[in-house]
């Protein structure tokens, strides 16, 4: 019997998060039959997957018959600097196709080919046009088809709703503990099965895409029920970010504008790009304009532009422009679409881009470049999965889409997240929904540590040590990002740890005001700790990895180091509170598959 | 180049409330999220607001704007003059939670009342083919971000408490218009639409077009020709039917 102070619901599976990942799990482990719920701390429909605009990456070969499930899964593993788990990026590529065509089958609408199928667009790392699309707008088209999807299945969902604590019976976990935000009053689920979904860690940083809901939640509860966690210091740093206004700094650019033609230039006019190709991208990339121009209409014959080189690469590029002192007025680049393709086109392929400038920016992207620099955008990193299962090393959790690691290495290609969402959403859900059959009894957790959770979840009112949540969060986010951010060093990182240390001794005398209905103060407070944890599991891992590879780079250790961190995962466990790090040897890829490796090398 | 603003915020709940002053600067580009977010880091670190993506995207942050039914986080404060008085309240048609976060869970209880699609056969290749020409005015209505602000400024529920049971609002007829024109769509929904949505109701306004942020020609391309196939069906169902077939 769970403490039946709170109100208690029973289910078979439950998913945490309604973006992508946990509405494509839910809908998968609800049609298997097991009594499902949804749970998610926005309301339903605004998870972040709604934000996602350039596409979702599939080899459907509408576009480039030469495309198939191979050549994405070797774009996919070169684009993650080879830190991948190969089995994820293999089932990956290989079920992206059947996942996107579903969401055809279930109500969405992608933008056509001349001859009515899905049209796809190039994108950072693709060898071929492979993202399907809706114009700039990708990601509402997903969360509305997944969501109205469920919606039709009946699956019970629990908006605006906080998860705070997994709880467990012996090691495994039974069920999960937290607030609804509109009373503040708490609730217990008590499940079979529990998908995590919740998404990344962004809110971090300061200057980032993502919205106030990316606070490592998933992550730093899997942590503390014993879930491995591997990868932490991979952070994409999306290379075009809003620059100005101040106050919009970091809102997403698409790299759709490049896809769809535009070029990064400096203050001096130059397409700085093509000074920045790595040995590593050298083969495979357009060394002249003239060749990177032609690209656009004829890949056959010609290789793909530097401005769509990995994120990684381009982010790096334009910081190191910024900082010899060939930035825009603002501190960026220049973006520029608008002396490369006519107003119609890109009011029509990117409507959402002119819109967004025109509002906060008053720039008219079809007449005058726009200011870019890198913004924080995705983590690599997360809770470690079985690759076919999505199980995490816990048993009765699952975890998928951006809060699990793996299948992106030290740096994911634009339009992988969407594609692994579904992929991997869906497996979430298939198995979770198996061990829920299988297993025997109901779940029961401990009535003492639900109520233990629960004073511990209402400590900030009674606290009287002052401290202001909001401050206390700036404070972490200028740390990360002054510290923490695309370039690191030792010394830097360990200063950033003593200031994580510090903000962690902060938020226990954080106090919060007026009482516990719908009330952000203390919604904040509770995130800060898990912002702080995977804050703090970060820089841990930064600190480890003395080599620079993906989304990791160290000043103090400028190349990679393929015998030693090329070959392992960094992975971290969670022990009352501390965190211990050990090095993992990758899973090795079999030899029929390192095979398409070799004509690279 | 700071300017400085009075916001006039609405703070209570159902049991009571008031508008309460903040005196607040905006930075230059600043939109009104962004100060409604500064007067909570910094003077009233509990005031109850709704967003997430602060881009337009997500339609979480509707509120009404000196009256005006807008999103905050697309909003820019440069609007308004220096010295100004910004009067911020929660959208009026739904019941307040907290300051300005209303419950709007009936758009969530309308949109489980619309049937899915009901697709045709797959082409004898074992495709589905659609042509841009086609999908065009779909993709139109497939902009909605939910941010129910046309729900929100529509008088037949605005203004009468008692026609909510019987009216779905513009949202629901976007989404119905969606699902009526979608090409490869076989479900009939006139009996849904005349009875159980009420678009009787709409007489045709247009204040759900005038607010919505993304710009659907919702009465013109939604609700209008919605109409005429409810006419239509219940004059001359072949006519109905050759609209559908058409795609019409
Ligand atoms: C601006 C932008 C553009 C992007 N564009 C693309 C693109 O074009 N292509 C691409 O492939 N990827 C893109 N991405 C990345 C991609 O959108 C995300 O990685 C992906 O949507 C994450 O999906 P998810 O299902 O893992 O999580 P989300 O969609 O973020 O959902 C997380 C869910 O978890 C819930 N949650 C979190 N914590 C809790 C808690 N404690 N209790 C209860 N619920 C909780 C949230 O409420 C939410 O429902 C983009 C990202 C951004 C920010
Ligand atoms: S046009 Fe119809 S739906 Fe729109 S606001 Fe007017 S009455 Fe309401
Ligand atoms: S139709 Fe427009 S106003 Fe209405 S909910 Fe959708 S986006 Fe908002
Ligand atoms: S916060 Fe998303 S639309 Fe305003």
């Amino acid at each position: 019997m769970a403490n039946d102070k709170y109100e208690t619901h029973e289910y078979d599976v439950i998913v945490i998060g309604a973006g992508g990942a946990g509405l494509r799990a839910a809908i998968e482990a609800s049609a298997a039959g097991v009594k499902t719920a949804l749970i998610c701390k926005s309301l339903l429909g605004k998870a972040h997957t709604v934000m996602a605009e350039g596409g979702i990456a599939a080899a459907l070969r509408n576009v480039y018959q030469e495309d198939n499930w191979k050549v994405h899964f070797r774009d996919t593993m070169r684009g993650g600097k080879m830190l991948n788990n190969w089995r994820m990026a293999q089932l990956h590529a290989q079920e992206a196709p059947d996942r996107v065509l579903e969401l055809e089958e279930w109500g969405a609408l992608f933008d056509r080919t001349p001859d009515g199928r899905i049209l796809q667009r190039d994108f950072g790392g693709h060898r071929y046009a492979r993202l399907a699309h809706v114009g700039d707008r990708t990601g509402l088209e997903m969360i509305r088809t997944l969501q109205q999807h469920a919606v039709h299945k009946g699956i019970d969902v629990y908006m605006e709703c906080n998860i705070q604590r997994l709880l467990k019976d012996g090691d495994r976990v039974c069920g999960a503990f937290g607030y609804w935000r509109e009373s503040g009053k708490f609730v217990t689920f008590k499940s079979k099965a529990t998908v995590m979904a919740t998404g990344g860690v962004g809110k971090a940083w300061k200057f980032t895409s993502n919205s106030w809901e990316y606070t490592g939640d998933g992550t730093t509860l899997a942590a503390n029920v014993g879930a491995d966690l591997i990868d932490m210091e991979m952070i994409q740093f999306h290379p075009t970010g809003m620059v100005w206004p101040n106050s919009v700094r970091g809102i997403l650019v698409t790299e759709g504008v490049r896809g769809d033609g535009g070029t990064l230039r400096n203050s001096e006019g130059k397409r700085f790009m093509f000074n920045y190709i790595t040995d590593y991208f050298r083969a495979e990339t357009a060394e002249t304009e003239e060749e990177a121009d032609a690209w656009y209409e004829d890949k056959t014959n010609n290789r793909r532009t530097p401005d769509l080189l990995p994120r990684d690469e381009v982010a790096r590029a334009i910081n190191a422009e910024v900082k010899a002192g060939r930035g825009s007025p603002h501190g960026g680049v220049f973006l520029d679409i608008a002396s490369r393709r006519s107003a119609e086109y890109i009011a029509r392929r990117l409507p959402s881009m002119h819109h967004q400038f025109k509002e906060l920016a008053d720039v008219d992207i079809t007449k005058e470049p726009m200011e870019v620099g890198p913004t924080c955008h995705y983590i690599m990193g997360g809770v470690r999965v079985e690759a076919d299962t999505a199980a995490t090393t816990v048993p009765g959790l699952y975890a998928a889409g951006e809060v699990a690691a793996g299948l992106h290495g030290a740096n994911r290609l634009g339009g992988n997240s969407l594609s692994d969402l579904l992929v991997f959403g869906r497996r979430a859900g298939q198995y979770a929904a198996q061990y829920a059959q299988n297993l025997e009894g109901h779940p029961s957790p401990d009535d003492d540590q639900i109520e233990q959770y629960a004073q511990e979840l209402l400590a900030p009112f009674n606290n009287d040590g002052g401290e202001n949540p909001y401050s206390v969060h700036m404070a972490l986010q200028d740390c990360m990002q002054n510290l923490v951010g695309i370039i690191r060093t030792e010394s830097e990182l360990k200063k950033a740890q003593t200031e994580i240390a510090s903000l962690k001794e902060r938020l226990a005398k954080v106090t919060v005001e007026g009482h516990r209905q719908y009330n952000p103060g203390w919604n904040l407070a509770l995130d800060l700790e898990s912002l702080l944890t995977t804050a703090e599991a970060t820089t841990m891992g930064a600190l480890e990895r003395k080599e620079s590879r993906g989304g990791h780079t160290r000043e103090d250790h400028p190349g990679p180091d393929p015998d030693k961190y090329g070959k392992i995962n960094l992975v971290l466990r969670r022990t009352d509170g501390e965190f211990s790090l050990s090095e993992e040897p990758l899973p090795e890829m079999p030899e029929d598959l390192k095979e398409l490796f070799e004509e690279s090398k | 180049m700071a300017s400085e603003f009075t916001m006039r915020v609405w703070r209570g709940d159902i049991s009571g409330g008031e508008f309460k002053d903040y005196r607040v600067e905006a930075q230059e580009g600043m939109v009104v999220l962004d100060v409604i977010h500064t007067i909570q880091a910094t003077q009233a670190p509990d005031l109850a607001v709704r967003w997430n993506c602060k881009a337009g995207k997500c339609g979480s942050c509707s509120a009404e704007i000196n009256g005006k039914p807008r999103l905050m986080c697309m909003t820019r404060m440069n609007l308004f003059e220096s010295g100004d008085t910004i009067t911020i309240s929660p959208i009026k048609t739904f019941p307040l939670l907290r300051d300005l976060v209303t419950d709007v869970s009936f758009n969530y209880e309308k949109a489980k009342k619309i049937p899915a699609l009901k697709l045709k056969a797959k082409e004898a290749d074992g495709t589905r083919r659609m042509y841009q020409d086609d999908v065009d005015r779909v993709q139109e209505f497939h902009k909605c971000i939910e941010c129910f602000l046309c729900q929100d400024v529509c008088h037949v529920i605005r203004d009468h408490e008692d026609n909510k049971p019987d009216f779905a609002g513009p949202r629901s007829f976007v989404r119905m218009a969606s699902l009526e024109m979608h090409p490869l769509d076989e479900e009939d929904r006139r009996e849904l639409l005349k009875v159980d949505a009420g678009l009787g109701y709409c007489n045709i306004t247009k204040c759900c077009t005038e607010v919505c942020p993304e710009g659907i020609h919702i009465t013109d391309n939604a609700i209008i020709p919605l109409k005429e196939r409810v006419v239509d069906a219940y004059y001359d169902p072949v006519v109905w039917l050759m609209n559908k077939l058409t795609g019409k």
